[in-house]
């Protein structure tokens, strides 16, 4: 088998081997010294570092925090896609630009915007701690501050989908005698489920290395409300190489077990449509 | 998006009752209201809660400037080096056949799925005092971490798959047809490129620059790790946010969040109007994103 099929278009050999020293330059040189310096490390000394009460804390939080966020999103994404594509309402073009707001707005700006409104005499927090419920400086605002940074992905994968999706199929049902909820939940919910977990699991990966808007929010307690990436800077901070070394190879393994899960979910949904499409 | 104009009106037979029409949207409304809408307007009240001379103060301080400087320094170079990645990628993943293309796709998506924050980490590791370039750097003298180089490294890092996952799905879409004829009738390679292949991807290409652009200026988990917060010397404007954030000036704060703001809504404003050209242009009503989005699905 030859590498590359004949084509009579020139530059593929500039182009290709441009962008692969480029990937290494600047992508897998960089990944592989954090995979290098972590193997300077024996195992002992590894699981001591990550078996910390307060790494494990941290760990559980971003990944417990970003898994609500992400369903979170994932209910309420389905929803204002659901609305966008199927109803009309005066302001629409608006709000549809709106949704891509997160993805425009550096976190930082997120995080002191979302931190002023949930404290004590902000405009929400002013309702809200009287109540008893506390946002700001606590677990509640890293799921808040999460929320914001990963709406946009379930909304944008899932409504291009909605669109497509013919209206015949629907009728076909309606004559057959299926009530409406029938049809959402055995016609259109099946055909968006494979879109649907695509945004989940952009979302819960976007969420889970999170750190610019999380940190103005959180407060930032040991043990309570402390994530991860910051236990990284914290450890930079004390020149502990290795500990932030540690942390950082955890959560790059599990970046990469959701990147190949979201690559599974996307096999799986066109082997499923591969006749239709 | 010219898609949700031009949607034809349902049938009854296939849409909800009015009350779950309007309950479903009033949800979606408020939902979206809370979460999106009064952060963003909130910026500019706080901002100015203190009028707008104080406002315009904290804006032309000499540290704000020298931040702003630094965040355009910053875009100016690592937009563009993404610009002549993101066309060599997709040239040569969509016009040509080899094996391990999804392997290569896969691998540009990387920088997506690492945290800031990691990815600062490995360039500390690269080239901090004692990373492994960090003798021989020392040695000749030239700083990275802690510098402006490290922060154009880290931004280059953020924003790497932004253009070329932008143009991959386009070009692929357009097929390499066009390109081959201009060649049989005798252009070169860089004629063809030049006159075939761009006008074609222009605005694929420019949807890709403005959004790389407006992560560029914004991030702040990389660019943190490898910064140093020097003030008047590696502080860009998120970096600068959030030190005065931190020390309790929150006009200060506001107003330098306020212009990244301005950026965002500016963004998202190009954004829309780029995406309703390409439909133009295209005599196609779907939107460039879902388009995009449902080629690199097949």
């Amino acid at each position: 088998m030859r590498f590359k099929q004949h084509s009579v278009l020139p530059g593929f050999g500039l182009g290709l081997g441009y962008t692969l020293f480029w990937l290494c330059l600047i992508v897998l040189l960089p990944l592989a010294a954090l995979l290098m310096k972590s193997a300077s490390l024996s195992a002992e000394a590894f699981w001591a570092i990550v078996s910390t009460d307060r790494v494990v804390a941290a760990l559980k939080l971003s990944f417990g925090a970003s898994l609500l966020a992400a369903s979170l999103n994932a209910f309420f994404g389905f929803l204002v896609a659901w609305v966008l594509v199927r109803y009309p309402f005066p302001g629409k073009r608006l709000v549809d630009a709106l949704v891509d707001l997160p993805f425009a707005l550096p976190t930082a700006v997120a995080g002191i915007s979302l931190t002023t409104l949930y404290a004590p005499n902000g405009w929400f927090g002013q309702y809200l701690v009287p109540l008893g419920i506390n946002v700001a400086f606590t677990p509640l605002g890293i799921l808040v501050a999460l929320t914001f940074i990963s709406l946009p992905f379930v909304v944008r994968t899932v409504q291009p989908v909605l669109e497509d999706l013919e209206a015949e199929l629907e009728e076909a049902a309606t004559c057959l005698g299926a009530t409406r909820w029938q049809i959402f939940s055995r016609v259109l919910f099946p055909a968006v489920l494979p879109a649907l977990l695509t945004g989940f699991t952009l979302a819960f990966a976007r969420a889970t290395g999170e750190f610019g808007s999380v940190i103005f929010i959180a407060g930032n307690i040991p043990m309570v409300s402390e994530i991860a990436p910051l236990l990284i800077i914290g450890k930079l901070e004390q020149f502990d190489f290795l500990g932030a070394t540690a942390i950082a190879v955890v959560m790059l393994v599990i970046s990469f077990v959701m990147l190949f899960a979201i690559n599974l979910i996307q096999w799986w949904s066109s082997r499923r449509h591969g006749m239709t499409r | 998006m010219a898609s949700l104009s031009t949607a034809a009106p349902r049938g009854i037979a296939t849409t909800e009752p009015a009350w779950v029409r309007y309950t479903f949207t009033g949800l979606a409304l408020t939902f979206l209201g809370l979460f999106l809408l009064v952060p963003l307007v909130s910026v500019f009240a706080e901002a100015l809660a203190k009028g707008w001379s104080l406002y315009l103060d904290a804006l032309i301080e000499p540290e704000a400037l020298f931040a702003m400087k630094l965040t355009l320094i910053a875009a100016l170079i690592a937009v563009p080096l993404n610009v002549v990645f993101g066309v060599a990628a997709a040239w040569s993943i969509a016009k040509f056949d080899f094996h391990g293309k999804s392997l290569l796709i896969t691998l540009i998506d990387l920088p997506f799925s690492v945290s800031p924050v990691v990815a600062g980490l490995t360039y500390v590791l690269m080239f901090g005092a004692q990373g492994w370039l960090g003798e021989w750097l020392s040695a000749h003298d030239i700083k990275i971490i802690f510098a402006v180089p490290g922060i154009v490294l880290a931004t280059v890092f953020v924003t790497f798959p932004f253009i070329a996952r932008e143009l991959i799905p386009l070009m692929q879409a357009q097929g390499a047809d066009e390109e081959q004829a201009a060649l049989v009738l005798g252009a070169t390679g860089w004629q063809t490129f030049w006159h075939i292949t761009l006008p074609n991807i222009k605005w694929g290409l420019l949807y890709g620059v403005i959004l790389c652009n407006a992560r560029a200026m914004g991030e702040f988990g990389a660019v943190s790790v490898v910064s140093g917060h020097i003030r008047g010397e590696t502080n860009t404007i998120p970096l600068h946010v959030e030190i005065l954030y931190n020390e309790y000036n929150f006009v200060g704060a506001f107003a330098c969040a306020s212009l990244l703001a301005v950026l965002a809504l500016v963004t998202l404003a190009l954004k829309t109007l780029v995406e309703w050209r390409a439909a133009r242009q295209l005599g196609n009503d779907v939107p460039l994103e879902a388009r995009a989005r449902l080629a690199a699905a097949k």
